[in-house]
């Protein structure tokens, strides 16, 4: 384990602020730490095996491993270095949890301050939208946006937002002037 | 033309391209982070394959799970179909969705509505 830099104190601080404020209903998996491809893998399997032993409908538990995989790779996608180093892991959190109305997936990372508006203004335009809207919105990116090597062009929220049929539930805390903490939340109800 | 056989992992399907039947099969889970390198050489071997096809192609396609980075991938795919199809070509592909599986028909629904290749929504009853 590397030492902390102590610049970087602060910010650990703040981000187990954010990450406490993520928690509801009885959790399932939670995490809070670096972001990469084999995290994201392990946490999939981790959550396939966990619903295997829990009493879910198959096609609930279908559905909700379809959104954690969109979710988790969203997270991976975007998740934003904070820049005072190059070997700097990328942070973020996740949080899996059984509510009242079903099941909750949380997920929270740094963004950069100037990508937070684009972000607000998807997720109100896609929060806007109707079911049947919201298909041909889906239909329309996938059919024209060109899509670059990491990610999956735009799709992810759309597909989140279609296939739990709730609304994408969010909030930015700022950090400082340059980054805000991401908190995206949906609901895949039972 | 050599038949194209990548065997499935947790996170990429099963696909069988057989040039000498003319039957493709996408069988599995497609949910790999990167899907345009997972999906290069399929496309490619439909590049190859449309130059010389079978008077009739069948594509099966049996998805339990996919990704929206596999999506436009598989649209990638359906296009090189579209191809086909225009050139005279028979060519048909099964969607295959478990029962009650309203995602899955619906996702086939939207790739129907934007590729002109007949599709058949096939239900797997246990």
């Amino acid at each position: 384990m590397l030492p902390e830099p102590s610049t970087n104190h602060s910010m650990s601080d703040f981000i187990s602020k954010c990450y406490a404020k993520m928690h509801s209903g009885d959790v399932i998996v939670a995490y809070k730490g670096e972001i990469n491809a084999n995290i994201i893998a392990d946490t999939l399997g981790l959550v396939e095996a966990k619903l295997s032993h829990e009493m879910v409908e198959n096609l609930v538990r279908k559905k909700l491993y379809n959104v954690m995989v969109e979710c988790l790779q969203n997270l991976f996608h975007h998740v934003d270095k904070v820049s005072l180093s190059e070997n700097e892991p990328k942070i973020g959190a996740f949080i899996l949890s059984k509510t009242n109305d079903g099941y909750r997936i949380a997920t929270g990372n740094l963004v950069r301050n100037d990508k937070s508006n684009v972000l607000k203004e998807k997720i109100d335009k896609i929060n806007s939208l109707s079911k049947d809207e919201l298909k041909e919105f889906y239909k329309f990116v996938l059919n024209n946006q060109t899509f670059s090597e990491k990610g999956g062009g735009g799709l992810g929220l759309i597909d989140i937002a279609r296939k739990t049929g709730n609304k994408l539930n969010y909030e930015f805390t700022p950090y400082n002037d340059e980054y805000s903490f991401f908190n995206l939340s949906v609901l895949v109800s039972e | 033309m050599e038949l194209l056989n990548i065997e499935g992992t947790p996170k990429t399907p099963t696909v069988i391209l057989n040039p000498s039947t003319g039957v493709i099969e996408i069988k599995g889970r497609s949910i790999p982070e990167n899907s345009i390198e997972f999906y290069r050489p399929v496309v490619e071997w439909l590049d190859e394959y449309t130059k010389n096809p079978q008077p009739n192609t069948v594509v099966n396609v049996q998805l339990e799970y996919f990704n929206t980075s596999s999506s436009k991938c598989i649209l990638d795919v359906f296009k090189k179909l579209e191809v086909l199809k225009k050139s005279q070509k028979d060519v048909i592909i099964n969607w295959y969705y478990e029962e009650d599986d309203e995602d899955m028909l619906e996702a086939g629904e939207d790739y129907e509505s934007i590729i002109k290749v007949p599709f058949k929504m096939i239900q797997i009853v246990d």
